[in-house]
């Protein structure tokens, strides 16, 4: 067991790991934070992604032990209280799901391509998703809720 | 997938980590972004009885230049040297390449150090890195020493990185002024490459000076296109002169056969993505 002190959505967590936990595992298994799933377990489909101090990573590609001292932000430390996160905001208005089992991945590949490029074209956005499979195929209002969420961000936001 | 035990080490310095792994020996492996090394642990295509993980360790992090050369660190990542000013000044085909290694995710994590170790002769590294004529700097207890990049890869997923050593950074001397381009063909998006070709190239009165080419998933290791380089020099800038000396970059390279294409699918690849790489990077 290594002990690990890592910030989950702004709560500090100590807990003593096994080395081979994988990030997502200590989430979803350890801290209940289910909101981030498992999609492929192999690197490919995004469904799985999570902040490491800031930028989007594979959590599902990862190890606890090397978050250790590092802040993780899920997709359930998004929303501020019952308001939701202006990408949140945009998917739900966009209707950018179907099954909704890639959403949490989505979002969270969405905000950190908005925070790198706040105004991002259908291009840039299609290219910055390149880790995140739909298996309903349902990017095209995807894209659009990521355009209409990079205006919200960018301070168009209600 | 989960990978099986293992026990786990954080060394805060390179001597630590040598220490670590001259006391693990053989059963160690040296995690860097792990992004090509988790797959292999979760799938237990290998089962190491000890991880050594470089993520703490200062001083493997960072971009400088020194003298003529660009030293980039073991532990930087993708996502840091594709958006490297530096980089795009002095070694712009790297950038070019790196940008398009996997995802964004992946880019975040995996670092030029374990892609360059991992030595898959199908990744984004080997052939810009062949064609800058970059070197290797790769550290032991006894001291650092430097292998030039057509020394550097040995075999598949085997390079000039010995037992108890490790690769801390690459120095690359300075393409400023020379035009350069990285050609990679895919079929869905990150993708592995199906074949890729990195070019520098330097023109003087519309006539190649000099121009190297470095070959992706050509073989069991990135390759040096040697007789496109020597067919093209002198030669001048036009696209029938480019394409008839690029007919040679299959010369010498054994490609595998996959779902992706037929090794004589990927000899006609390699031919046509050097001539456009050279092209472009001649600005022709």
């Amino acid at each position: 067991m290594t002990r690990i002190t890592v910030t989950v959505d702004g709560t500090r967590y100590t807990d003593d790991v096994e080395p081979r936990t994988l990030l997502v595992q200590y989430l979803r298994d350890r801290l209940g934070k289910v909101g981030t799933v498992v999609g492929c377990d192999t690197g490919n489909c995004g469904a799985c992604t999570v902040h490491l101090d800031g930028r989007s990573v594979k959590s599902c590609q990862l190890l606890a032990v090397q978050t250790d001292g590092h802040e993780v932000t899920t997709i359930e430390g998004l929303a501020n209280g019952a308001t939701l996160h202006p990408m949140q905001e945009a998917f739900r208005d966009c209707h950018a799901l179907q099954c909704g089992f890639c959403t949490p991945g989505m979002i969270m590949q969405a905000v950190d391509l908005v925070t790198e490029n706040p105004h991002p074209t259908e291009a840039e956005v299609r290219e910055g998703l390149e880790g995140n499979l739909c298996r309903c195929t349902g990017y095209h209002n995807i894209v659009k809720a990521v355009q209409q969420g990079a205006g919200a961000m960018s301070g168009g936001q209600s | 997938m989960i990978p099986a035990t293992f026990e786990y080490v954080a060394p805060t310095s390179v001597d630590e980590a040598l220490a670590a792994l001259a006391e693990s020996g053989d059963d160690a492996k040296v995690i860097a972004g792990g992004q090509s090394l988790l797959p292999v642990l979760k799938m237990r295509l290998n089962a190491p009885s000890v991880v050594i993980d470089l993520g703490r360790v200062d001083g493997l992090r960072g971009i400088s230049v020194d003298g003529s050369d660009l030293v980039i660190g073991a532990m930087t990542t993708h996502h840091e040297i594709a958006n490297s000013p530096l980089v795009r000044e002095h070694a712009g085909v790297l950038a070019d390449a790196v940008s398009q290694v996997a995802d964004a995710q992946v880019r975040h994590r995996g670092t030029i150090g374990g892609s360059l170790a991992h030595a898959d002769p199908a990744g984004d590294y080997g052939a810009p890195i062949l064609a800058l004529g970059a070197s290797m700097v790769i550290t032991g207890s006894g001291g650092s020493r430097t292998v030039a990049a057509d020394d550097y890869f040995t075999d598949l997923f085997e390079t000039a990185v010995g037992e108890g050593e490790l690769l801390t950074s690459v120095r690359i001397p300075s393409h400023g002024g020379a035009g350069s381009a990285y050609e990679k063909f895919v079929r869905v998006a990150q993708q592995w490459a199906i074949v890729a070709v990195a070019a520098t190239v330097r023109v003087a009165d519309g006539h190649i000076a000099e121009a190297a080419i470095g070959l992706t998933n050509m073989g069991s290791t990135p390759l040096r296109a040697r007789g496109v380089e020597e067919a093209l020099r002198g030669r001048p800038v036009t696209a029938d002169a480019v394409r008839e000396a690029a007919s040679r970059a299959a010369e010498g390279t054994n490609p595998p056969s996959d779902l992706n294409g037929s090794a004589e699918y990927r000899r006609h690849l390699a031919t046509v993505l050097t001539a456009r790489a050279v092209l472009k990077a001649a600005g022709g």
